[in-house]
C-alpha cells in the first residue's frame, strides 16, 4: 500500500525518509516540490499528486508535509488518515510535532515508522501498543540513556505477552487512579448582516423589472445604482448581524489513569442532544445505539473518546455578538474601521480568550487604530490584523476603531474583510451537555473522577 | 594515522569537518580503491598506505572539488562510495567492539543516516556480523538496516538468514513474528523457498499475532516471486478461515493484492467476515469492507433493480436530451419520477424482489462503523452503503460524510470529491446538510470549488433562492479562481433549474457592471452560454451586453459579446452595425481572439444586412488582411472568398449563410463528477478519475443471483463458536452479543408483550407450546390466561418437535423437583417476616411448574439457539412482520430467552480481564425459569441494560437462583451447578458461600473433584472445598466452597479438575451476594443512615410494580435481589433493610419508601459507592419490574 514516506519541510527539504518496500528515489518529490512552488498557500498543495509512477498522497501539518509514495490502488482517506496518525504519534512521543523534534528523535521516529507499517500495511498504530515496544523519552530516561548507554527500545518485549485488547497495553499500575474528561464544545457559524437582501440573485426580477421600463438608458443605471446604494447601506449597517450557519461540534476529551483493566460506563443526562457520534474505537457501538451510555475499557492515557454534533434542530447560541463596520471612502485612499464585541448569550458566564482576526485587503498601505481593551497587532506583510480582546466585560464594550489608508491610486476593495472570531468560554458547554455519572468496572479500587467543560469558538465568522 | 585513530570516536558531523579541512589542505588520503570489497579487511589495507600515492589521479582541480561536493552533501550517490570507508571506520570499529552500548551507539548513527536518506549500504558486513547480537535493541537496529539494504546486498544478507531461522523457532510468539517479518522484508530471490516454508510453518501457528504476521509476509513473497502463487493462495485460504479478529484484516489485504480474483474463497468466509468486522482494526475494516463491496455486487442482486430497470430508460433520455442527467428539467423529472414511481411499483407487484439474508447482514453489520473515528473507515462504509443498499437506505451514511467535512482539509478534499459524486446521484441525501458545505473565506481554494460543486448539484428550485443568496457573498471574494468558480456555478445553476433561469440572468447582468474584470469576463462567457438556450427572449440583455463593449476589457469577454451578437445580429438590429463601427474603429489594437470576433461578426451582418454593413466589412477584412497575426490574415482570405461572392469562389458562397448562420446546439453545462461513479467510490481511480494500477472493477450485478448456499457453514459455525468461546479473548465477542442486541431492538413488539406477560420470560426456545402447560399449572393469576390460547395458535411452527420434547422434559421435571426439593427448605430466610416465609411457600409449587422449560435450558439454549440465531437473525425481520399481523401479543418465548443469553455475555464482559481465556462454562446458564428471570435482573443491574430490554415480571421468591458452572457437554458428562447459599461460610466469615452440586451424568464416574489453579484479581481468595474422591455415575453430590471476591463483582476464575479433565470455570458474584444480613434497631438504622449521607447516599424514585405495591412484595423482591435483613420500622410506608458487605463488613442500607400511585422512593446508604450504585439498580430492577 504505502511504499514510502518522505517529511518534507516548508523550504522543501526533505529530512526524513523511509521506505517499507523496495526503495523509491527521493526524485520523485520534485513533482511534489514542483506543485508547492505553484500554491499560493501550502494548505493549496492538492493532497493527491498524479505521476508517471506513482501517486503521492500529502498532507500539511504543524508546518511539515508528510508525503506517501503509493503505487497502487488505495483508498486515499486510508493514507491521509494514516500519515495524520504518523503526526499525532510524533505529538504524541515528544509533545510537539516539528521539524527539529524529528531531527531529534531521528532513530526514534524512524523505529515508529518501521512498527507502524509492515509491507505498506499498518501494523500496529495504536499509541499504547507502540509504547509498549518503543518507550518515549522522558529526561529522566535520556540522563539515564546517556550514563548507561541504553537504549529506549522496550526491553520488555520479550515477556511474550500480548494485550488481547489493542488499544490498552496489559499490566498498568497506577497509584493514584484518576479519570478525566473534558468536553470541549466548539461553535462553528458564519454570521452574515441582515438587510443585504435586496443584492439577491433571487429578488433580481425587481430589478429587472424597474429596467425594463425603461430599457436602453435607466437600466444600465438602475442597475449600477443598486449596487452602489447597497454597498452604502452596507457600511453604515449597524445591525448585529444574522445568523447565515451555525452549528456545535464537540469533543470528549479523557486522560485515564487506571490501573488493570477498568470497565467504564460514562453516561449523559442529555444524550438526546447528540446528533451523530464518532468513537474511538473501544467504546461498544452498539450499547450506544441501544442505551445511549459509553461503554469502554479505555485506553491508557490521553485519547479522544468521542466526537460529536450536537442536533442541528436546536438553536445555537452565540455567545458574542459583533457589531463592526469597514468603510472605504469611493474618493480618495481612505477607509475606517469600527469593531464592537459584545456579549450575547453566555449562560451567566465569562467570555475569555476573545480575539478578532482580520485579513486585511492586499492595497492597504497602513492603519491606525485604538482599542478600548486589549491590543492588536498589525503585520503588514500578511495583512493580519489580530486583536487580542481577552475578557469581554459586558459593562464596557471593548471597540476598535480608527483609519484604514489604501495604497495611493489603489481602487476601493471589493469585499470587506470577513472576521474570525475566537473565544473560549470555561465551565459550560454551550449545547448543554452535562455528563451524567461514571462508573467503573471490573476493577476494585475507587477513582478520582473529574469532567470540565469548555466552550470555543471553532470557525467562526462574521461575513462583512 | 594516529589523528585519524583519535578521529574515530567523534561523531560523524565532526568527522566530516575535520575531513573536509584535511580535504582542504591537501592531504587526501582517503580510501582511492574504486571498488570496495566490503570486507572488514579492507579498511587495515588501506589504513596501512595513508600515502597511498594513487590520491594523485584526484589531484585535478574538478576532481577534488566534487569529492568535497559529495562530502558536504553527505553522499547518497554511487561515486561518494568511494569516500565513505573513511568516514564509516569509527562505526566500523564500535560495531566490532565488545560493548553493547557502543555497538547500539553505531547502530543509531547508522540508522540516522538512513533516515536522512544518506548511504550506509558499505556498512553492510560490518552489521550484518551483529545479527545474532544478544542485545535486544542492538538486534532491532540491525533488522531495521537489514531490510533496507538486504536487496542490494543479497550474498551478504545471507549470512543473516539462519538467524531468522533460528528465530522462526523460538518460543517467544513476538520474537517468531518479528523473524518472520524481517525474513520476509529482506527481499532476496534466493530464499523464496524459505519464505514460503516459514509462512506455511506460521500460518497454522498457536499465536494470532505470529499468524498475522505471516499474513503480511504473503504479498511480499508474492511481489518477489509471483509464481508461488498457486502455494500463497493455499496460504490465504486456510488463514481466511482463521477466527480471530488479528488475522482477518492482514489476510484479506493478501487476498486482495495476491488473488482478488479468487472470489470463491470467500463465500465460506463471508459470514464470518461479516460478524468480525465490528472488532477488526481499523485498517482492516477498510480492506475488508471494500473487499466485500465487490463481493457483494458479484454475489447479489441489485436491491434497486426494479428502480434501475427504468432507471436505464431514464437515463439515457437524459442523455439525449440537453441536460445533466439528474439535474433535468425538474417538471420533466418529476413526471419522470411519477412515472416511475408507478411503473416500480408495477413491477414490484410483479416479481418482489427480496434481499439475500446475506446482503442484509452485511448491510446491518457495517452500519455502525459509521461511527468510527477512522475517516477511511466512515468513506468505506459510506461507499458500501453508495453501491450495495437499497435506495431507501442509503441516506444514512450523509451524516457521516458531513462529520467528515470538519476534519483535516486533505481529508474533506477526498470526501467533497466523493460527495460531488454521490451527490449527482442522490441529490436528497445531502440536502438536509446543505449548509455544512457553505464555503468560509479560510478554506482552500480547491476545498471551495468542490463545496461549490456539490452545493450546485444540490441545487433544486425549493432551495436555489438560497444557494444564490450565497453565492451572492461569494463572488465578492478575494480569491478571483473561485469567484470565476462561483459564476460558472450560477450559470450551471441556471440551466438545471428553469425557473430561476431569469433571475440567474439578471444577477450575472449586474455582474457585468463589476468593477473587477476577471468577473465581469466571466459573467459574460456564462451569460453568453445562458442566452443560447433561449435568445429571442433576451434581446435586452445583448443591447446592454452590447453596451459594455465600450468598458470591459477583458478579451474573452469582449469576444464572447461579440459573438452574441453575431449570432443574433437578428434580434439587435438597431444595434449590431454600431457594434461593428465601433469596433471597426478599435480593430488594429484588440487582441487576437477579439478581431476573430470582430471579422465573423462582420461576416454574419454582411450576410443579414448587407446593406448597411457592406463597407464596413470591406474595411475590416481589409484590416485584417494586413495584420501581423497570419492566422487572422487567413481567416480575413477566408471569408471574404466566402461571403463576397466572386466568380471564383462561386460554389461556396452559395452557402455561406448555411456556414455561418447554422443553428448551434447550446453548450452542456455539466458536472465533471457526473458519471464518475463507475468507479468505485473512495478509490484513488475515482479521486484522479482514471484507472489506478491495481483498480479492482467494481462488478455490475448480476442478473440472477448465485447460488447462495455457498456461504452456508452451520455445522462450521456451531463448532466455531464452541471454540470462540474458549479461545478468543472476551471483547471480541461483544460483536455478536451486539448483534443479538440489534435484533431484540428490531422487535419491539416482543419487549411490549413482554409487559403483559407474566412468568414466562424466561421460556426457551422451544417452549413456545410450554407457556401454555404452565398457565395449565394455575400458580399463576393474571395474564397466562390469554397468553396461552395466543401461544396455540403461535407455535405451529415450533409445536411438533417441542411436543416430543415436552413430554422428555415434564419426566425430567419430576426429578429435578424432588432434587431440587431440599434445597429451598435447607436454606435460611435472613430477614425472617412471616409473610416472606409465606409468599415463599406460595411460590413453591410454581418452582416446579416453572422448571418444566428448566431442562431444556440446559441442551437447546447454549448450543442450539447459537447455532440457529445467525440463520434466524434474517429471517426474524421478516417473520416478526408477519406475526405482527397474525398475532397481538405472542407469548414472548424467543426473545426473554436470548435476553437472558445477552444479559450473560454482557456480565461476563464487564469482568473481562485480559489474561482470562474465560471458557464457555463462564457463561452462566440459567438452570431454571424463575431463577433465571431473577438473574436477568442481577445482571440487568450490572450491565445497565435498558429497561425495556427486560422482562417485566419476576416471580416473586426468596430462592436462590442457580448458576451453572459448568455445562453438562462440555463438561464430558459431568455438569456443575452453583448458587450462593446465603450462609455464614464458617471457616472465614469474610468469605461468601457458594454451594456446588457436581451431577454426573456421564456413564463412568468421576474422580479426584477438586479446584486448581485459581487465577484470581488480586485480594481475591478461595477456600476450596474437599476433594471429592469419586462420584459415581448419575449420582449428585453438594460440596461448599468459600469466595472472599473482596466486595467486587469480578468473577472468580479457576480450574475444575477431574481425574483426567481440567475445566475453566468463573463464579460471578451477584452485587447483593456480596453481603451479608446484620440486625438493627430502628434508631440504629437511622443513626448509620445519618452518618452515611452525601456521596454515600444514592436516591432513585422510581414506580412500582403492580404486583408489588404490598409491602410484602417490596420486601420480598429486596431480600431476593439482595442478601439483606428487614430492620423493622414503624411506618408501614417505608420498608427498611440492612446488611453489610461480607469482605470489608461495610454498611449497606436499604430503604424504601413508598407513596401514592405505586411511587417509591429507593435510598441506598452505602461506603462503597460503587456497590451502592450496582444494588441500587438491583433493587430498582427487581422492583419496577
Amino acid at each position: 500500500m504505502i511504499n514510502s514516506l518522505f517529511l518534507i519541510n516548508p523550504s522543501g527539504e526533505i529530512f526524513l525518509e523511509k521506505h517499507w518496500k523496495s526503495v523509491v528515489s527521493r526524485s520523485v518529490c520534485d513533482y511534489f516540490l514542483e506543485a508547492k512552488e505553484k500554491a499560493l498557500e501550502p494548505e493549496d498543495v492538492p493532497p493527491v499528486i498524479h505521476t508517471p509512477h506513482h501517486y503521492l498522497i500529502s498532507i500539511y501539518r504543524d508546518k511539515l508535509f508528510f508525503l506517501s509514495v503509493i503505487q497502487t490502488e488505495v483508498p486515499p482517506l486510508f493514507v491521509i488518515e494514516f500519515l495524520h496518525r504518523v503526526a499525532e504519534m510524533i505529538q504524541d512521543y515528544f509533545g510537539e510535532c516539528s521539524e527539529t523534534v524529528v531531527k531529534d528523535h531521528m532513530v526514534m521516529v524512524y523505529e515508529l515508522l518501521e512498527e507502524m507499517l509492515d509491507n505498506g500495511f499498518p501494523l500496529a498504530t495504536e499509541s499504547n501498543v507502540l509504547k509498549e515496544m518503543i518507550r518515549p523519552p522522558t529526561i529522566l530516561r535520556s540522563v539515564v540513556n546517556t550514563l548507561t548507554g541504553t537504549s529506549n527500545v522496550g526491553d520488555t518485549l520479550l515477556t511474550g505477552q500480548l494485550s488481547t485488547i489493542p488499544w490498552r497495553r496489559a499490566g498498568v499500575r497506577y497509584t493514584n487512579n484518576e479519570a478525566y474528561f473534558d468536553v470541549v464544545e466548539e461553535i462553528d457559524a458564519i454570521l452574515d448582516q441582515s438587510g443585504r437582501s435586496s443584492t439577491d440573485l433571487s429578488t433580481g426580477t425587481t430589478v429587472q423589472r424597474s429596467w425594463k421600463s425603461d430599457p436602453e438608458v435607466k437600466g444600465q443605471a438602475s442597475g449600477v445604482c443598486v449596487c452602489v446604494c447597497v454597498v452604502c447601506k452596507l457600511c453604515y449597517d449597524w445591525l448585529t448581524g444574522t445568523t447565515v450557519f451555525a452549528e456545535i461540534q464537540g469533543v470528549v476529551e479523557a486522560c485515564v489513569k487506571l490501573s488493570g483493566m477498568p470497565d467504564l460506563t460514562l453516561s449523559f443526562m442529555n444524550p438526546r442532544l447528540l446528533d451523530d457520534v464518532s468513537f474511538h474505537p473501544c467504546v461498544r457501538y452498539k450499547l450506544w445505539e441501544s442505551e445511549r451510555v459509553l461503554s469502554f475499557i479505555p485506553p491508557d492515557g490521553n485519547f479522544t473518546l468521542m466526537t460529536y454534533h450536537v442536533n442541528a434542530q436546536n438553536l445555537v447560541a452565540i455567545p458574542v455578538y459583533v457589531k463592526q463596520s469597514i468603510s472605504f471612502f469611493e474618493c480618495g485612499s481612505d477607509g475606517r474601521l469600527d469593531v464592537t464585541v459584545g456579549p450575547k448569550q453566555t449562560m451567566g458566564k465569562t467570555v475569555e480568550g476573545v480575539m478578532v482576526t482580520v485579513h486585511l485587503p492586499k492595497t492597504i498601505l497602513s492603519i491606525n487604530l485604538t482599542a478600548t481593551q486589549g491590543s492588536y497587532t498589525y503585520d503588514n506583510g500578511t495583512k493580519l490584523l489580530v486583536w487580542d480582546i481577552g475578557k469581554l466585560n459586558p459593562q464596557k464594550l471593548p471597540n476598535l476603531r480608527g483609519s484604514l489608508s489604501l495604497q495611493a491610486g489603489a481602487p476601493k476593495p471589493e469585499e470587506n474583510p470577513s472576521l474570525n472570531i475566537d473565544l473560549k468560554i470555561q465551565q459550560l458547554a454551550i449545547s448543554g451537555l452535562k455528563v451524567n455519572r461514571l462508573d467503573m468496572f471490573g476493577e476494585k479500587y475507587k477513582p478520582f473522577k473529574g469532567v470540565k467543560y469548555i466552550t470555543k469558538a471553532g470557525k467562526f465568522q462574521v461575513r462583512t | 594515522m594516529t589523528p585519524m585513530q583519535k578521529l574515530l570516536q567523534l561523531p560523524v558531523n565532526a568527522m566530516n569537518m575535520v575531513k573536509t579541512a584535511q580535504d582542504q589542505m591537501g592531504q587526501q588520503d582517503e580510501a582511492k580503491s574504486p571498488v570496495m570489497t566490503p570486507d572488514g579487511g579492507n579498511h587495515n589495507w588501506y589504513n596501512g598506505e595513508p600515502n597511498d600515492p594513487r590520491h594523485i589521479r584526484f589531484g585535478s582541480g574538478g576532481g577534488d572539488q566534487e569529492e568535497r561536493a559529495h562530502l558536504e552533501e553527505g553522499g547518497g550517490s554511487l561515486s561518494s562510495l568511494v569516500t565513505q570507508p573513511l568516514r564509516h571506520d569509527d562505526l566500523k570499529e564500535m560495531l566490532d567492539s565488545n560493548k553493547d552500548s557502543l555497538k547500539l551507539e553505531a547502530m543509531k548513527r547508522i540508522v540516522a543516516m538512513i533516515a536522512r536518506g544518506k548511504n550506509a549500504s558499505d556498512l553492510f558486513p560490518a552489521v550484518v556480523k551483529n545479527v545474532a547480537c544478544k542485545n535486544i535493541e542492538v538486534k532491532k537496529l540491525v533488522y531495521v538496516y537489514l531490510v533496507r539494504y538486504a536487496e542490494e546486498q543479497q550474498d551478504l544478507a545471507l549470512l543473516s538468514i539462519s538467524t531468522f531461522q533460528r528465530g522462526l523457532k523460538d518460543p517467544n510468539q513476538l520474537i517468531r513474528a518479528s523473524a518472520l517479518r524481517v525474513l520476509s522484508s529482506i527481499r532476496v530471490t534466493i530464499i523464496v523457498p524459505i519464505m514460503m516454508l516459514a509462512i506455511k510453518e506460521a500460518a497454522s501457528d498457536m499465536s494470532p499475532y505470529v499468524r498475522k504476521t505471516a499474513a503480511h509476509a504473503i504479498p511480499k513473497l508474492y511481489s518477489l516471486d509471483p509464481e508461488q502463487k498457486d502455494c500463497l493462495i493455499e496460504v490465504i485460504e486456510k488463514l481466511l478461515a482463521d477466527k480471530t479478529t488479528l488475522v482477518a484484516g492482514s489476510v484479506v489485504m493478501a487476498f486482495e493484492e495476491v488473488c482478488p480474483e479468487r472470489i470463491d474463497l470467500i463465500h465460506k468466509n463471508y459470514r464470518k467476515l461479516c460478524n468480525l468486522l465490528i472488532d477488526v482494526e481499523e485498517w482492516g475494516q477498510v480492506v475488508i469492507i471494500n473487499m466485500l463491496t465487490r463481493y457483494a455486487r458479484t454475489q447479489f442482486l441489485n436491491p434497486n433493480m426494479n428502480e434501475s430497470l427504468l432507471e436505464e430508460g431514464g437515463g439515457e433520455k437524459a442523455f439525449y436530451g440537453s441536460d445533466n442527467d439528474d439535474d433535468t428539467d425538474d417538471e420533466e423529472d418529476k413526471e419522470e419520477k411519477e412515472k416511475k414511481k408507478t411503473e416500480a411499483t408495477a413491477i414490484v407487484k410483479r416479481k418482489p424482489y427480496v434481499m439475500d439474508p446475506d446482503h442484509r447482514l452485511l448491510l446491518r453489520n457495517t452500519k455502525p462503523l459509521l461511527q468510527s473515528r477512522n475517516a477511511a473507515v466512515v468513506m468505506a462504509v459510506a461507499q458500501l452503503y453508495f453501491h450495495l443498499a437499497p435506495k431507501a437506505e442509503v441516506g444514512v451514511i450523509a451524516k457521516a460524510l458531513v462529520r467528515l467535512m470538519r476534519s483535516h482539509s486533505e481529508v474533506q478534499y477526498v470526501v467533497l470529491q466523493n460527495v460531488a459524486t454521490m451527490s449527482i446521484k442522490r441529490r436528497g441525501m445531502f440536502e438536509p446538510y446543505l449548509k455544512s458545505f457553505y464555503i468560509r473565506s479560510t478554506d482552500p481554494t480547491q476545498i471551495k470549488v468542490l463545496k461549490l460543486e456539490v452545493l450546485t448539484n444540490l441545487a433544486n428550485e425549493t432551495n436555489i433562492s438560497t444557494i444564490l443568496r450565497e453565492f451572492q457573498t461569494y463572488i465578492k471574494s478575494n480569491d478571483k479562481d473561485f469567484v470565476a468558480a462561483t459564476i460558472q456555478a450560477i450559470g450551471r445553476c441556471a440551466t438545471n433549474i428553469g425557473e430561476v433561469r431569469d433571475t440567474c440572468l439578471n444577477g450575472l447582468v449586474q455582474l457585468l457592471s463589476n468593477r473587477d474584470e476577471l468577473v465581469v469576463a466571466e459573467s459574460v462567457v456564462v451569460i453568453k452560454k445562458l442566452l443560447q438556450m433561449q435568445p429571442e427572449q433576451h434581446s435586452d440583455i445583448i443591447k446592454h451586453m452590447a453596451k459594455l463593449t465600450d468598458n470591459i476589457q477583458v478579451p474573452m469577454a469582449r469576444a464572447s459579446i461579440l459573438w452574441l451578437i453575431g449570432e443574433y445580429c437578428e434580434h439587435v438590429p438597431k444595434i449590431a452595425p454600431d457594434v461593428l463601427r465601433k469596433m471597426a474603429k478599435t480593430f488594429t489594437n484588440e487582441e487576437d481572439i477579439v478581431k476573430l470576433q470582430i471579422i465573423n461578426l462582420a461576416a454574419k451582418l454582411y450576410l443579414t444586412n448587407s446593406k448597411q454593413t457592406k463597407l464596413l466589412t470591406q474595411y475590416v477584412l481589409n484590416l485584417a488582411k494586413y495584420d501581423q497575426n497570419y492566422d487572422i490574415r487567413d481567416r480575413a482570405r477566408f471569408i471574404r472568398q466566402l461571403i463576397v461572392p466572386t466568380d471564383k469562389s462561386g460554389a461556396l458562397s452559395k452557402y455561406a449563410k448555411k456556414l455561418f448562420l447554422a443553428l448551434k446546439p447550446a453548450p452542456v453545462l455539466e458536472s465533471p463528477f457526473k458519471d464518475r461513479d463507475h468507479f468505485q467510490l473512495g478509490s484513488l481511480s475515482h479521486l484522479l478519475n482514471a484507472k489506478a494500477g491495481g483498480y479492482q472493477v467494481l462488478p455490475d450485478w448480476p442478473e440472477a443471483a448465485p447460488d447462495p448456499s455457498v456461504r452456508n457453514v452451520e455445522v462450521i459455525t456451531l463448532l466455531e463458536r464452541v471454540t470462540t468461546l474458549t479461545s478468543v479473548p472476551e471483547w471480541t465477542k461483544c460483536s455478536s452479543r451486539e448483534k443479538r442486541k440489534e435484533k431484540k431492538a428490531d422487535k419491539p413488539f416482543y419487549s411490549d408483550s413482554e409487559g403483559e406477560s407474566g412468568p414466562t420470560e424466561s421460556a426457551d426456545s422451544a417452549s413456545d407450546t410450554a407457556s401454555g402447560s404452565e398457565s395449565g399449572s394455575g400458580s399463576e393469576e393474571s395474564g397466562s390466561g390469554s397468553e396461552s390460547e395466543e401461544s396455540n395458535e403461535e407455535s405451529e411452527s415450533a409445536s411438533e418437535e417441542d411436543e416430543e420434547e415436552e413430554g422428555k422434559k415434564k419426566k425430567k421435571n419430576v426429578e429435578k423437583i424432588k432434587a431440587r426439593k431440599p434445597v429451598p427448605e435447607s436454606e435460611s430466610e435472613p430477614s425472617s417476616g412471616e409473610d416472606v416465609k409465606k409468599s415463599e411457600k406460595k411460590s413453591k409449587p410454581r418452582i416446579g411448574s416453572s422448571e418444566s422449560e428448566s431442562e431444556e435450558d440446559d441442551d437447546s439454549e447454549s448450543e442450539s439457539s447459537e447455532s440457529e440465531e445467525e440463520e434466524s437473525e434474517e429471517e426474524s425481520e421478516e417473520e416478526t412482520k408477519k406475526k405482527k399481523k397474525t398475532t397481538a401479543s405472542k407469548p414472548p418465548s424467543k426473545p426473554p430467552k436470548k435476553e437472558n443469553k445477552k444479559e450473560k455475555k454482557e456480565m461476563s464482559l464487564l469482568d473481562f480481564d485480559d489474561f482470562d481465556p474465560a471458557p464457555s462454562p463462564s457463561q452462566v446458564t440459567p438452570l431454571n425459569n424463575f431463577l433465571s428471570s431473577s438473574l436477568v435482573t442481577d445482571l440487568e443491574g450490572l450491565s445497565l441494560t435498558d429497561n425495556v430490554l427486560s422482562p417485566t415480571t419476576i416471580i416473586p421468591s426468596g430462592n436462590l437462583k442457580t448458576y451453572e458452572l459448568l455445562h453438562r457437554i462440555t463438561g464430558e458428562g459431568l455438569s456443575v451447578e452453583y448458587c450462593f447459599s446465603r450462609q455464614p461460610f464458617s471457616p472465614d466469615p469474610h468469605m461468601v458461600a457458594v454451594k456446588i452440586q457436581f451431577t454426573n451424568s456421564a456413564t463412568s464416574e468421576a474422580k479426584s473433584l477438586h479446584v486448581e489453579d485459581a487465577k484470581l484479581q488480586s485480594g481475591m481468595r478461595i477456600k476450596e472445598f474437599p476433594e471429592i474422591e469419586v462420584l459415581p455415575a448419575g449420582e449428585t453430590i453438594s460440596v461448599v466452597m468459600g469466595i472472599d471476591f473482596c466486595d467486587s463483582t469480578q468473577a472468580a476464575n479457576f480450574q475444575l479438575c477431574t481425574h483426567t479433565r481440567k475445566f475453566f470455570v468463573s463464579i460471578q458474584p451477584p452485587v447483593g451476594e456480596l453481603m451479608m444480613p446484620i440486625f438493627m434497631t430502628e434508631n440504629e438504622f437511622k443513626k448509620e443512615q445519618g452518618q452515611l449521607m452525601g456521596m454515600n447516599e444514592i436516591t432513585e424514585k422510581l414506580t412500582l410494580e403492580e404486583k408489588c405495591q404490598g409491602e410484602h412484595a417490596v420486601v420480598q423482591r429486596v431480600t431476593t435481589a439482595a442478601n439483606l435483613s428487614r430492620v423493622p420500622c414503624g411506618s408501614d410506608k417505608e420498608c427498611r433493610f440492612a446488611g453489610k458487605t461480607v469482605t470489608s463488613g461495610s454498611l449497606v442500607l436499604v430503604s424504601v419508601v413508598t407513596k401514592e400511585d405505586g411511587a417509591a422512593q429507593l435510598t441506598v446508604n452505602c461506603e462503597k459507592m460503587v456497590i451502592g450504585t450496582m444494588l441500587v439498580k438491583d433493587i430498582h430492577q427487581a422492583l419496577t419490574q
